[in-house]
């Protein structure tokens, strides 16, 4: 994990200014979630919706071509950001295909 | 369609990949806030200055020391977001006058705000703001109610919403005066574009961001966000309760461009508004009769907005083939 550690009163800057734009990226949402969405590539036919859906930033749309059992090939794969995923089930929700499966999280 | 704007959104896959409004935000999980931050800022880009009322957004987005928002923006009271947006707007024409920033260069000004913000706390500032002409682009995400700080009723609830401050009892049984039509206030100050919009229909909202910003002079988005914890339904449901409020005719996506009304999701048949309700625990109290008096304010509303339009756009309700209308 990245550092999330709290200012000290010398750092605290005047105004209260925040320096870092996107600094929430370094916060980790792994302990939001009871379930976690699981994409499965056979399936998803790669329409956008789960990542444009997605309050969180959490579905990735990656340039990784996928081939399917069926022989076509997609330029791009959906992924899961689980640190930012808060395992809302939105995505699984929307997902035309029903390509997302919400997995419990197992506890350690 | 219309004329004066430049759509660069066609379709989904106009969306930029890159994200201005970040992750690891604090906003509830499956709360449609950040669908609509996410996809504003995709629309206005970098030269942009978000002026942001406190709410839900403002609160959850920026946990010190830290913001999920990737352009400059700053955090204002519930009552001054408007006034302070006219100000920003004002000093980049007076460094563009003075020469210490390009004239040529496109800084734009987004004001932020919530419900409560705007249809309560924020409204004189935002009638002042709408008065002088400022150009700023409004947006007012809507979750029907004080949701951060205990789920209060605002000027947005709906008749017939349990909230804290609306409880459900023998006398009273939720919200009993209807919701503001904010979209209607803005108009009266003669507004060059405002409109209604809803994460649900997400190339329409992109759309009417694009035109919104691109508007000179005010111009005021009012967008619908479903709510996980206030409006009490499961968290994975937001953008299918979202779809339901268009789909019932409770929401109409439209807009009105220098004066002229155009419904941009047409709804050729009607769901009834249970299954719309029924979804959320805030109307779980709801017997049949009051049901239908929210059915009859929906028809109410979709009739009015016909005949604005002069045709029907939006039809009668559906009842399937159970045909049961409100038993
Ligand atoms: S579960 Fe929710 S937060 Fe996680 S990827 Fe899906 S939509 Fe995003
Ligand atoms: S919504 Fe489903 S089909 Fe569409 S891109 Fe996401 S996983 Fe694939």
């Amino acid at each position: 994990m990245s550092e999330t550690r709290l200012p000290t009163w010398t750092e605290v800057t005047p105004g209260g200014i925040v320096r870092e734009p996107g600094s929430t990226l370094r916060l980790d949402k792994n302990g939001w979630r009871v379930e976690k969405p699981v994409i499965d590539p056979e399936k998803c036919v790669r329409c956008r919706l789960c990542w444009i859906y997605c309050p969180d930033t959490a579905i990735l749309e990656v340039e990784e071509p996928y081939t399917n059992s069926k022989g076509r090939t997609y330029k791009l794969t959906y992924k899961v950001d689980y640190d930012r995923c808060k395992g809302c089930g939105i995505c699984a929700e929307e997902c035309p295909v029903d390509a997302i499966e919400m997995v419990p999280e197992e506890v350690a | 369609m219309s004329s004066a704007y430049e759509l660069r959104m066609k379709n989904i896959w106009s969306l930029p990949r890159g994200e201005l409004f970040h992750g690891g935000h604090n906003l509830c999980a499956g709360c449609t806030a950040g669908t609509i931050m996410r996809h504003l800022l995709k629309v206005a880009g970098k030269d942009t200055i978000v002026v942001n009322a406190t709410g839900c957004v403002e609160v959850s987005t920026t946990p010190y020391p830290y913001t999920a928002w990737g352009v400059p923006w700053i955090h204002l009271a519930f009552e001054n977001t408007a006034a302070v947006a006219s100000g920003v707007e004002a000093a980049i024409n007076a460094l563009k006058l003075k020469g210490q920033l390009d004239p040529e260069k496109e800084v734009k000004v987004i004001a932020i705000g919530g419900d409560g913000g705007t249809f309560d706390i924020g409204l004189q500032a935002l009638s002042g703001m709408m008065e002088r002409g400022h150009n700023v682009t409004y947006i007012v995400y809507d979750n029907e109610g004080y949701m951060n700080t205990g789920i209060q009723r605002s000027g947005a609830t709906p008749f017939g919403a349990w909230t804290t401050t609306t409880p459900v009892g023998r006398r009273i049984r939720g919200e009993w005066r209807r919701k503001k039509d904010i979209i209607g206030i803005a108009l009266a100050h003669g507004i060059p574009y405002a409109a209604a919009a809803n994460p649900a229909y997400p190339v329409d909202m992109v759309q009417k961001f694009e035109k919104a910003i691109q508007t000179e002079g005010p111009s005021l988005v009012h967008v619908l966000m479903a709510c996980t914890t206030g409006w009490r339904f499961e968290p994975r449901l937001g953008i299918k309760v979202s779809k339901l409020a268009v789909e019932t005719g409770v929401w109409i996506n439209y807009e009105i461009e220098e004066g002229r009304l155009r419904v941009t999701t047409p709804v050729p048949k009607r769901k009834p508004v249970r299954e719309y309700l029924k979804l959320q625990g805030r109307f779980a109290h709801l017997r049949d009769f009051e049901i239908e008096i929210i059915q009859e304010m929906v028809d109410e509303q979709v009739e009015r907005i016909n005949k604005m339009v002069g045709k029907q756009v939006i039809g009668p309700v559906d009842y399937g083939g159970d045909g049961k209308k409100g038993a």
